[in-house]
């Protein structure tokens, strides 16, 4: 474990909130306005831990538990992440494995703790979230397969890496498959349009925010500093796949990875600028094509 | 060795004492489970200790019944799943006696202990067995023996025919199981395990007959996809410690005695692999979908058995695979995760049906849509609970994430080979995985969910109360199990490989440069498991002292300002999996009977599904009407009056006497 390992972990503990900010602030240009700040999710994350907390009668120890254990499973989950040139925290043979299982870990105790509420919406919540979630976990597995198979490495760290350097013109179809499979489960895991609108304001429709609804004072920090990790973890995956720019110099490299992300946050944000959220019973069709996309990136590479 | 047969002995005399007359009661239930326990105790040192030094223990002796002898015979492999058996019993028969308390309200209960400690006997019997008659006659003794458990509150009609399906279908299972070792036998020439080497390199088609048979033989016990139909019938009919046996241990008898045959029939071609692989792919997601569409909670957790046994299959598959490409990491890596799924099921199986049964044993309730609420009466069932899922669901930092990381490795590295046949079974097992996983966290989000948290659903749930001790203590032990497995993943490995060594007749180091790979993540995986723990405790620490000083209030749950919210407004167990069982409804086959809302003011409406088993409804159900229709031009035989049948008697001696003469 060398300090250029730390501090892009560091980087990404520190960065990840930025991301809704900047998403928040693309959106607001094409619509107009002038915004939130950009550090805003800090501002938020910051009052919340200074608050009180309130409980609901019917809840129990699940629904005191299930940030927390959430929000461990996100920091242990990003220790496995690279940033571009610079290498993750921790790496072994078959970590993706780990890491795609922690962020089961978080969900699982995301919807245990919206059920204990005993609302009716956070019940329908996470009955959308676990659906959708089972379908996307193949596409992102397989994904995963893509980059073994082509670079024969088993970690995130060494997999993604060499990853780029051995793309060329008669292997870009193949990248390009699986950044869409990969593209759209960040987008569904972090509750984005066109499959689930944080900023609608009925709790019918709602996914991901339905099911946070009870939560409140530092629960709630947890839950929403988790958000961003989660974002972050799953948006290096993809900025990782792609990125052009490892010198070997880390604050370089950081400097890259950092633009890289928000990047990706401004695509996110013209997405949800110039799209509709689709309809609900169109999202789990829209996960098959990603896993249809990661199988054909595989049959590709296989070939 | 000996020592090992006493302690079955005892466990078996136990059994016989508990059901002597004018001994009814609390007494008897005294003797049996204290026969159990004792016997299991004494059964489990001497599996641990042939596990760990990695010797074999043997004996031979002769009887008096015609073909074959007394031999017996404990190696690592059948060690491995002693553990298994006699961990679970031990529990089981502590949390039985706690269960059935106070006795003698059942029609069964007079003989309960005496079928328990035969069960238990027996599974240890058929793993032991070295000689194809014994184990053949340990195997009926183990399916009569839970089938009068599974029998045990028979003044319900339900209960007989769930008794009654369990019993034709292990008998079909065990006629295929008949023929393979007489075919066996008669081309080796013995029924001892040794001569079986014989067989080796004889004609494939015969061999792969041999195969064929014990896969549907073994497999009807196992319950792989479509031979599964008995245990949905016969898990919710059975006490629940006897569920909790059948569904943790005595199912996996049949992936036990599979492993064995292959094992004689030496090195497999690649497409017994394959035909596993496919067998444990489709049994594992039809198994996690069918349990999604279930309403009764001990129904939802025998179709979780058949999803687990899909799990083990795609291991066995994948090391049977690299077995026959000779690839020591693939097989290594897919038998390790098998076997280690084999034990992981075994204890969180039965962890989930003894928290099944305490929620069984204070509502009186197996229908999930009445319950809810039961955390607040009942905080250590529901905890043992939430362990289960978690575990079963294969969410780190328990032990269901251990065995399915290995197969996981497995199959990785199958996709790294060059021959298509090593790469597409992998492919299937990577994408069958990561989508039995994702559905089972949603079942078991559901079945949790729905049972243990929200608002109590019905009035009879008030009167739920936490079971006593010794249902309590194997629940408390179980839960720790789950976490002490993963945490000492990397110290079990060695005694899985020389499990693996009597697979392949050849001893495996784990030492080996190859495996380092393994060592390296197991390692880690533990690590991992601990840093998660740590992080956790930091995070509640951080919150306590952040709240310290606060208030926190108590109010109701968010309910959109709607003035009265009442229970039955909750989502149900049926709403929560309606958009994945809608997504496979095509494989489902669920009849939903409506009677909606019409008029202005409507009155009586009603909606209410089922789901019946479409193996059953399409496969067995018109297969017994042909057979049924065929026997029909037979009964003409059958008159119904003595002077008849003593004629038949007759009539077949005389022949007989003529074809000796």
């Amino acid at each position: 474990m060398q300090l250029e390992n730390i501090c892009g972990y560091l980087l990404a503990l520190i960065a990840a909130p930025l991301l809704p900010g900047v998403i928040n602030r693309t959106k607001a240009f094409f619509a107009g306005r002038r915004g939130q700040p950009l550090f805003q999710t800090y501002r938020d994350i910051a009052k919340l831990l200074k608050k009180s907390a309130v409980y609901s009668g019917t809840t129990t120890w699940v629904f005191k538990a299930g940030p927390m254990a959430g929000l461990a499973a996100a920091l242990l989950a990003l220790t496995f992440i690279p940033s571009g040139g610079v290498p993750a925290l921790f790496s072994f043979n078959g970590d993706f494995l780990l890491m795609a299982y922690l962020l089961g870990v978080m969900r699982f105790c995301a919807v245990t703790a919206a059920l204990d509420t005993g609302s009716s919406f956070e019940g329908m919540g996470a009955s959308r979230e676990v659906q959708f979630s089972a379908i996307a976990e193949p596409a992102l597995l397989l994904g995963m397969v893509v980059v073994i198979r082509m670079t024969g490495q088993l970690s995130l760290n060494s997999g993604l890496a060499s990853f780029f350097s051995r793309l060329t013109a008669e292997s870009s179809p193949t990248a390009i498959l699986l950044f869409m499979a990969w593209f759209i489960i960040f987008l569904v895991e972090n509750a984005r349009i066109p499959f689930d609108d944080p900023n609608t304001h009925l709790e019918l429709t709602m996914i991901h925010e339905v099911m946070v609804l009870d939560h409140g004072g530092p629960d709630f920090a947890f839950i929403l500093y988790g958000a961003a990790l989660k974002m972050w973890i799953l948006g290096a995956l993809l900025v990782n796949l792609l990125m052009p720019v490892r010198t070997g110099h880390p604050l370089l490299d950081l400097g890259a990875m950092l633009a890289g992300m928000f990047l990706l946050a401004v695509v996110v944000g013209i997405i949800e600028s110039t799209m509709a959220r689709a309809r609900l019973l169109r999202v789990p069709q829209l996960l098959i094509a990603a896993s249809a996309f990661s199988i054909l990136a595989l049959l590709l590479v296989l070939r | 060795m000996n020592i090992f047969l006493f302690y079955l002995l005892v466990m078996a005399a136990g059994g016989v004492f508990s059901c002597i007359p004018g001994r009814q009661g609390k007494l008897s239930a005294l003797i049996g489970a204290a026969g159990i326990i004792a016997g299991s105790l004494g059964g489990l040192i001497t599996a641990i200790r042939v596990l760990i030094s990695g010797l074999p223990l043997n004996l031979k002796s002769s009887w008096p019944l015609p073909l074959g002898s007394f031999s017996v015979g404990i190696d690592p492999l059948s060690g491995l799943f002693l553990c298994a058996i006699f961990g679970l019993a031990m529990l089981a028969a502590l949390y039985g006696w706690g269960y059935n308390a106070p006795p003698g309200k059942n029609p069964g209960d007079r003989c309960a202990w005496l079928w328990l400690s035969l069960l238990t006997a027996s599974m240890a019997l058929v793993v032991i067995a070295r000689n194809a008659v014994l184990f053949l006659l340990a195997w009926e003794l183990m399916s009569l023996s839970s089938f009068f458990l599974v029998a045990f509150e028979n003044n319900q009609e339900k209960v007989r025919r769930a008794a009654w399906t369990y019993l034709v279908a292990t008998h079909l299972g065990s006629a295929f199981l008949l023929v393979m070792f007489v075919l066996m036998g008669a081309a080796a020439g013995s029924f001892e395990y040794d001569g079986f080497i014989a067989l080796q390199g004889q004609n494939p088609g015969f061999i792969n007959l041999l195969f064929i048979l014990a896969i549907i033989g073994f497999g009807t016990k196992a319950g792989f996809y479509p031979l599964h139909v008995w245990l949905p019938e016969a898990h919710p009919a059975a006490p629940s410690h006897v569920s909790a046996l059948m569904s943790g241990v005595m199912i996996k008898t049949g992936i036990y005695a599979l492993i064995r045959i292959v094992a004689m029939l030496g090195p497999p071609p690649a497409w017994w692999g394959w035909l596993v692989v496919a067998i444990g792919a489709a049994s594992g997601v039809l198994g996690v979908v069918f349990a999604l569409a279930q309403h009764d909670l001990k129904r939802l957790l025998a179709y979780h058995s058949v999803e687990n046994i899909g799990i083990i299959a795609l291991g066995i598959g994948l090391g049977l695979l690299g077995w026959s490409y000779d690839n020591p990491f693939i097989m290594t890596a897919g038998f390790a995760g098998g076997l280690l799924h084999v034990v992981n099921h075994a204890v969180f199986k039965g962890l989930l049906f003894f928290s099944a049964g305490s929620v069984l044993h204070a509502t009186n309730c197996r229908n999930m849509e009445k319950m809810g609420g039961l955390l607040k009466s009942m905080p250590m069932t529901g905890a043992a609970f939430f362990t289960g899922s978690a575990a079963i669901s294969g969410l780190p930092p328990l032990n269901g994430f251990v065995s399915e990381f290995l197969i996981y490795t497995a199959a990785i590295m199958c996709v790294l080979q060059n021959q298509m046949g090593a790469v597409l079974p992998g492919i299937a097992a990577i994408g069958s995985l990561a989508l039995i996983g994702g559905l089972a966290a949603a079942c078991f989000a559901k079945a949790f969910g729905v049972v243990f948290l929200g608002e109590p659903r019905s009035p009879d749930m008030a009167k739920a109360h936490e079971c006593g001790w010794a249902m309590r203590l194997p629940m408390l032990g179980l839960s720790f199990a789950c976490l002490a497995i993963a945490l000492s993943a990397p110290f079990i490995m060695p005694a899985l490989c020389s499990a693996i060594g009597n697979i392949i007749s050849a001893p495996l180091e784990y030492n080996g440069a190859d495996m380092l790979f393994l060592k390296i993540a197991l390692m880690w995986i533990s690590m991992g498991s601990l840093i998660f723990l740590l992080l956790f405790i930091s995070l509640a620490l951080f919150r306590l002292i952040l709240l310290r000083g606060r208030s926190a209030e108590k109010t109701v749950t968010w309910d959109c300002g709607f003035a009265k919210p009442s229970p039955r407004m909750q989502y149900t167990a049926s709403s929560f999996a309606q958009p994945i069982t809608n997504m496979f409804r095509r494989a489902l086959d669920i009849r939903t009977h409506d009677n909606l809302p019409a008029e202005f003011f409507p009155k009586n409406a009603s909606f209410s599904t089922h789901t019946d088993d479409t193996a059953q409804r399409y496969f067995f159900a018109p297969l017994f009407r042909c057979v049924d229709r065929a026997m029909a031009c037979l009964r003409w035989i059958q008159e119904g009056r003595v002077q008849i049948y003593v004629l038949y008697i007759t009539v077949i001696l005389l022949i007989l006497l003529l074809t000796a003469l």
